[in-house]
């Protein structure tokens, strides 16, 4: 290694500092959330959001497999429909169904992904912060230039598996004094075919069978266009940004006997533009604007060979948003916010009888911090007003909910950064236009679903002048979630026609542990480890009348982890990550017909920066996913892939 | 070092407590149950075959065994008899039906009929037709009606067929197309009589009968009767009963007579069929009617006369116990005792319950099946 790498590779740690002074600017939080920042997701290598959200503790992402399956994620068993995911600080509105699909973001210039229990608890928010059990953060990265720097491009070229081919092009220039602009391009195509392997052995270990067969029909093709106007001075900020996403992609489907391949195909085209205003008039005032329309269209068409009828459904959902959050500081100890949010929700179909319902929300929030170094104390209440209206057929009651919150920190001791955490919070979840509206489906009188949160926890940094071990970080947390009123589909008359109701308790007692630890052995050699456990017992006690009281709602593991180790050594760096679920049920019955083999995968990413001309700068990266080639469903009959490959090739000029 | 050596121990011990415990996937084994008889004295009727369909996506479908000779019921045998049999039965089990020494299971999503050795339920062949539905057999053939006809894709829908198979060879030997998404079919005075239902036409229900004539397989004609026709049943009196599961909205669902001398429509009840099953001049009749309007389930279980075209009873459960049932999913009589099985599937999505009912109405046995138990087989002596 000649020393001028080792200055090249300074250089480039250096460069990643702004992050740092960012994370600093923004207000602090009384219960730090998780978080994976930028740098890490790169060592990550993965995919998409919904690949670095899998080592979060106290999550489940349901992965239906491949590129192109659909990613969601479920916070505390509670149900992926009370997660809400904020990208660049707005929330991704889905009224049909209330999930988004994580697998459709990808990792590409984020700046950090997070993720908090009950809301995120820095009092500076908008009234939609409030509203989710759960809430996710992407937040792409904000342009900086080094010095007298004008423009930075950065291409990068990832291949490998399923025919990955995915080019993306970064621009970020800036412009006058105060200016910048970034425009992120970005284009996905895959085959996603891989081997599966369904296997079952005798008492003795002998084989039954064991079949291999090809995942097909899970091809996908993407664009992704964003564009970015920042600007900021001292005491104010604002940006546009603009977001177009194009997918066409096959449904691959359930793998069942004699069904090994599907002919469905999805369409979705998004697009969306959304505004932040932001400015301190003063110690005492801060006022926040955010303003949003978003456009979704989905299109599924079903031509199987098996299929009666040939299906082609469209769906378009609108909305438009728009959000004032106002900050008081009237004593240096105590602050106060006070938001409002508006939110317009529209859709339509093409489907038989389709109501074309309107929903207008109105939430309004109203937060106190009291704020001093060794006690934090936030409440709040979130008022939500919902009515809606339809074309067709009748609408859904109008609703008026009042919900609270909690939030506490505590340090007991001085000189000490150990810290007692606890929160509760009750929310609920709206029901769906699907939940609502779908023909002969829908239930118009379905109330909302309701969790109650209790959350205790603490958290220990330690800060060694050692010259091994850098810093340690613990946390462990234990909570109660109750579930109540959960929206189920229930069966009308026959298997093909289900209808909602409003039936469904679910008790959840959890354990979560997390700790973070850097340490550089050999000097130069900076390595980090994360690991995180998590215990769920998601027990559903709806009636003692039936099968499956008390038993472990589906999909959720008992026991479940992941570890993170990288090592970084001049401009070469290494990780190791792995992850693991353990024993779970694929249905309500817990039974060994519907028991689950605990699944792991180790995934290995290897790095090397070489230095180009002039200020050119080159990565490449390589990553072998599931190394032992486990074959494993996360979603009953959805096999995944086993051990793949990824090569990745990054320009900065 | 030694702080590093904690944190390296510490992560590798995680790591390996972690992976120690995934195992193989067994083969399912069959639970045997005791239900409350010990024996019962039904002469050469042996025992009977319970289909439960499992939830669509599940491969669930699993086939259950009751033994008259023993009381014991066995759960899950297909499994255990056919352990190297891929993805053991299937997905989705539509109709169950013995024919010789063969056992058939139609296998809706999976595409086929299994055919297995009746007494052992050990695989003998398959029999592959595309979202197939409902079988009969007739004269050393067995006829089965499928959803998609093999022709070019219609942009609305797409013709359903009848199927004409070998039980010696399991060969596929003729196919007629009917009308649209075929249910039930009869097989009477040579000739094949279908339901089409049009079920997923919305609002274009079908709602004709087809015709066939079985020298030359082809549809002679269709007997219109009303929207989305399912049960087809024929009686001793040259009739066919033929059920409507109506629109969910303001056409109920409805039971028509079709008269086989002049194949017309002849008269109708006013009563909800969801299944019915016949013995002597009593038909067994559950009925789960669903309404958007009230968006509620109206659950009657009920006798009529075949001959009179009367209701006789409207409810056959006579303790009570038709609470417990939350949504009836297949009814059979047993000839000999005339015992009334009702099954419940509940929600789908968990094990369902066989309720074994006396000729009077009254609960001798209940035991729990596999997910949505609807479709029963009885095994003779002298199948064998």
């Amino acid at each position: 290694m000649t020393s001028g790498v080792a200055a090249q590779y300074k250089t480039d740690s250096l460069q990643h500092l702004p992050e740092v002074v960012v994370t600093a600017d923004a207000p602090k939080e009384v219960i730090p959330g998780q978080k994976l920042s930028g740098k890490e997701l790169e060592k990550l290598g993965g995919f998409s959001v919904a690949d670095a959200i899998r080592y979060f503790s106290g999550v489940q992402v349901k992965d239906y497999g491949g590129i192109g399956g659909l990613k969601t994620v479920n916070i505390r068993s509670m149900g992926t429909n009370h997660t809400g995911v904020f990208y660049n600080g707005v929330q991704l509105e889905n009224a049909q169904n209330g999930q988004v699909d994580l697998g459709k973001f990808s990792l590409d210039n984020l700046e950090y992904v997070s993720l908090h229990n009950g809301h995120k608890s820095s009092i500076f928010q908008s009234a939609k912060d409030y509203g989710a059990a759960g809430t996710i953060y992407m937040q792409t990265k904000r342009p900086f230039f080094e010095g007298d720097k004008k423009t930075k491009i950065n291409v990068r070229v990832k291949g490998g598996s399923f025919m990955l081919f995915n080019p993306s092009l970064l621009w970020e220039q800036k412009l006058g004094k105060s200016y910048s602009f970034t425009l992120n391009n970005e284009f996905v195509s895959s085959d996603g075919k891989y081997p599966f392997r369904y296997k079952r052995v005798f008492k003795d270990g002998t084989v039954a069978y064991d079949t291999t067969a090809t995942r097909k029909n899970g091809d996908i093709t993407a664009v992704r266009t964003e564009a970015f106007l920042f600007k900021e001075r001292k005491d104010e900020r604002w940006n546009l940004h603009g977001y177009y996403y194009y997918s066409h992609r096959g449904l691959p489907g359930f793998v069942v006997k004699n069904v090994w391949g599907h002919g469905q195909r999805m369409y979705d085209e998004d697009y969306f533009i959304q505004g932040r205003y932001e400015k301190k008039f003063s110690n005492l005032y801060a006022t926040k604007l955010n303003a949003k329309y978003a456009n979704n269209y989905n299109r599924y068409v079903d031509g199987d060979w098996t299929s009666p009828t040939y299906v082609d459904n469209q769906y378009l959902q609108e909305s438009w948003y728009v959000s004032s959050a106002n900050k008081f500081r009237v004593l240096p100890y105590l602050q106060f916010n006070i938001a409002a949010d508006f939110t317009l929700n529209t859709m339509k179909s093409n489907i038989v009888d389709f109501s074309y319902p309107t929903r207008h929300s109105l939430l309004t929030a109203a937060a106190a911090e009291l704020s001093f170094d060794r006690f934090k104390l936030q409440a709040s209440g979130l008022g939500t007003f919902v009515n809606e209206k339809v074309k067709k057929n009748a609408p859904a009651p109008s609703k008026k909910i009042l919900t609270p919150a909690i939030v506490m920190s505590i340090k007991p001791f001085k000189k000490q950064d150990f810290n007692i955490l606890a929160f509760y919070k009750k929310i609920f979840r709206m029901p769906t236009f699907n939940d609502l509206y779908y023909t002969f489906i829908g239930t118009r009188a379905l109330k909302p679903e309701y969790v109650v949160q209790f959350n205790l926890g603490a958290n220990y940094r330690l800060n060694t002048k050692s010259s091994v071990i850098k810093y340690v970080y613990a946390q462990t947390d234990i909570y109660y979630n109750q579930v109540t009123d959960k929206i189920i589909a229930m069966p009308a008359n026959n298997p093909y026609f289900w209808t909602m109701v409003n039936l469904g308790k679910v008790d959840i007692r959890g354990l979560e542990i997390k700790t973070d630890v850097a340490f550089e052995p050999i000097k130069d050699m900076v390595s980090t480890v994360k690991l995180n456990y998590t215990y769920q017992e998601a027990i559903d006690v709806t009636s003692e009348k039936d099968k499956n009281y008390r038993h472990q709602i589906p999909y959720i593991p008992w026991h479940s982890g992941s570890a993170i180790a990288s090592i970084e050594y001049k401009s070469w760096g290494m990780n190791y990550s792995f992850i693991y679920a353990g024993k779970r049920y694929n249905a309500k019955f817990n039974s060994l017909d519907t028991q689950m083999q605990p699944w792991y995968t180790n995934d290995i990413s290897f790095r090397k920066d070489f230095p180009g001309r002039g200020k050119m700068k080159y990565r490449v990266a390589f990553d072998i996913n599931n190394l032992l080639d486990q074959h494993y469903e996360v979603v009953l009959s959805y096999p995944m892939p086993g051990r793949n490959y990824r090569l990745t090739l990054n320009m900065t000029l | 070092m030694n702080g590093k050596q904690i944190i390296l121990s510490g992560a590798i011990s995680f790591i390996l407590l972690l992976c120690g415990c995934r195992e193989e996937y067994e083969i399912l084994y069959s639970t045997s149950i005791e239900t409350k008889v010990t024996e019962e004295n039904t002469g050469n009727l042996k025992g009977f075959y319970l289909l439960n369909e499992g939830n669509m996506g599940s491969n669930r479908a699993t086939l259950d065994y009751f033994d008259f000779s023993t009381g014991k019921y066995k759960r899950n045998i297909y499994a255990e008899a056919n352990p190297t049999v891929v993805k053991e039965l299937g997905d989705v089990g539509n109709d169950i039906g013995i024919y010789g020494s063969k056992l058939y299971a139609v296998i809706n999503v999976s595409n086929y009929i299994e055919v297995m050795d009746a007494k052992t339920a050990k695989h003998v062949g398959e029999i592959k037709i595309p979202n197939v539905r409902y079988i009969k057999f007739h004269n050393g053939k067995a006829y089965a009606s499928s959803y998609v006809a093999p022709v070019k894709f219609d942009q609305n829908a797409r013709m359903g067929y009848v199927a004409e198979i070998d039980t010696a060879s399991l060969e596929v030997l003729r196919t007629v197309n009917v009308g649209y998404q075929p249910e039930e079919l009869a097989i009477v005075n040579n000739k094949i009589y279908v339901a089409n239902s049009g079920g997923y036409m919305f609002p274009n229900y079908d709602r004709t009968v087809s015709v066939i004539d079985l020298e030359t397989f082809k549809e002679e004609k269709k007997i219109d009767v009303a929207i989305n026709l399912h049960r087809l049943r024929a009686t001793k009196y040259n009739e066919l009963i033929v059920s409507s599961r109506g629109d969910y909205y303001n056409n109920p669902s409805k039971l028509f007579f079709i008269d086989l001398e002049t194949e017309k429509v002849t008269g109708s009840l006013n009563m909800a069929v969801s299944n019915l099953d016949i013995l002597g001049d009593s038909a067994y009749v559950y009925a789960v009617e669903w309404s958007h309007n009230t968006q509620r389930n109206t659950i009657t279980y009920g006798i009529f006369n075949i001959r009179t075209k009367e209701v006789v009873s409207r409810n056959f459960i006579k303790d009570g116990t038709d609470k417990d049932i939350v949504i009836p999913y297949g009814v059979k009589v047993n000839p000999v005792n005339k015992d009334i099985y009702v099954t419940d599937a509940i929600d789908y999505v968990t094990p369902g319950t066989l309720f074994c009912y006396n000729k009077f109405g009254k609960l001798k046995w209940k035991v729990d099946t596999g997910d949505i138990p609807g479709h029963f087989a009885f095994l003779y002596a002298q199948d064998n």
